[in-house]
């Protein structure tokens, strides 16, 4: 088996997968320490997303539209519209902010149906030992994104309330009573309730994200891993998994992609609601 | 492997959101939605002016019958008069025509008589003188013009 693959055993080859490159910005690494592989695909596949839409924005016209314009504006509407049902305010941040959620979440997870040995074989050949491929399956880019979210769930909530309404609804809401003692009393619950929505919402987001990609991307990894350690001979079959399984995390991914747009886009036009 | 190592790409990743965020905000929002709405615009528009051309030909249209039904009806009441006209310059024509042509009857009738007058006088007048020259020839003789003037007068008379 292990002549098959270069002297790699079956678990080495998950595992080799599934390392990053891992770069510590001190000599103690753990928390100060960098993937250059995310940093590097998380950036190149957000360069696209841009070059690609900027293309057509800069030499967007109002007469009739070309093929690549018609897509982008049509990606535009489609977002503008998800938007407009979630927040009937201005959407002159939120509009491109859901766009680039959804369009970066999507062509990061992308790189999930590429085949699981190709970008990695590629970065060994230009010296680098590990290399993940899929941006999303790094938690530091869901929780990049979920906390960004938060922030500006926070942010936009005191544009539309001011701090004092924000924190008297923080305090009084969603548990509402008419005379003081009751307030008061509902008061710790209420802070509770906040507290734990501000928890729950960036983790459930993240992870949302993370685990969807991460899974198929180990399922690939599987396929892949089996096809070469074990099924030699059903190779076809091998194929015809992968194929099966790539059509179906496409479907993942834009799920996935619509999901993170939508509920990012959710949690801030729920901050600036007034109680 | 670490797959749940959160480190330090995680501030690298919040910067690399936010600077795509910050560019999609400034250079890839503003000039689609802009294109968008104005060909939103433009379409509207369009479709306002042919609303508006289709009403404006239903009116051309209208006034249109209207002018070629007064056409016709004036033109009928022009064919109408010049009719009448026509008939009026033919009645007094055909008056005038027999008002020459009596009064040249009239005067062709006076010539004749007056022709016939003559002609008269001058075969009294020569029928005379011949039956002079008649009788002077059966006398024998000349009759004396001047002592028979009675007698000859008479006779033309008889004539």
């Amino acid at each position: 088996m292990s002549a098959e693959s270069g002297g790699e055993s079956f678990t080495e080859y998950i595992q080799h997968h599934l390392t990053f490159w891992n770069a510590p910005l001190t000599h103690a690494g753990g928390l100060a320490s960098v993937h250059i592989d995310t940093l590097i695909m998380s950036c190149v596949l957000g360069g696209i997303f841009f070059v690609w839409f900027w293309w057509f924005a800069r030499r967007a016209t109002s007469g009739v539209p070309g093929k690549g314009q018609a897509f982008v504006e049509l990606a535009l509407e489609f977002v503008d519209g998800q938007v407009k049902d979630a927040w009937h305010g201005s959407r002159k941040f939120l509009g491109p902010m859901a766009l680039t959620i959804f369009f970066w979440v999507f062509v990061m997870s992308l790189m999930d149906v590429l085949p699981v040995d190709g970008i990695p074989t590629a970065a060994e050949a230009t010296g680098a030992k590990y290399f993940r491929p899929v941006p999303t399956a790094d938690v530091n880019v869901t929780f990049a994104m979920s906390l960004s979210v938060l922030v500006l769930t926070i942010f936009f909530g005191f544009r539309a309330k001011g701090v004092r309404h924000y924190f008297r609804d923080v305090v009084s809401a969603p548990f509402t009573a008419k005379n003081v003692f009751m307030k008061v009393l509902l008061a710790p619950f209420n802070i509770l309730m906040f507290v734990i929505e501000m928890i729950t919402q960036p983790i459930s987001l993240a992870l949302r994200l993370f685990g969807n990609i991460f899974a198929g991307d180990l399922l690939f990894m599987l396929v892949a891993g089996l096809m070469t350690h074990f099924l030699s001979l059903w190779y076809p079959l091998g194929i015809l998994g992968y194929a099966v399984w790539s059509i179906f995390e496409m479907l993942i991914i834009m799920i996935q992609a619509f999901i993170f747009m939508y509920l990012s886009v959710t949690y801030i036009a729920m901050a600036q609601q007034h109680h | 492997m670490g797959a749940l190592a959160i480190n330090a790409t995680l501030i690298g990743e919040v910067i690399a959101f936010a600077i795509l965020i910050a560019l999609t905000l400034k250079f890839v929002w503003p000039p689609l939605m802009n294109a968008i709405e104005e060909r939103q615009r433009k379409i509207a528009e369009g479709l306002e002016a042919a609303d508006r051309a289709h009403r404006e030909l239903a009116e051309a249209d209208t006034r249109a019958a209207d002018e070629v039904r007064k056409a016709r009806a004036e033109a009928a009441s022009i064919i109408e008069r010049a009719n009448q006209q026509a008939a009026q310059i033919v009645d007094k024509a055909r008056i005038d025509a027999l008002a020459v042509a009596a009064r040249e009857k009239a005067t062709a009738q006076a010539d004749i008589e007056n022709m016939a007058h003559r002609a008269r006088a001058e075969l009294r007048a020569q029928v005379a003188s011949l039956a002079v020259e008649g009788a002077s020839k059966i006398l024998g003789r000349e009759i004396d013009a001047g002592t028979h003037k009675a007698l000859l007068d008479d006779l033309v008379a008889g004539i």
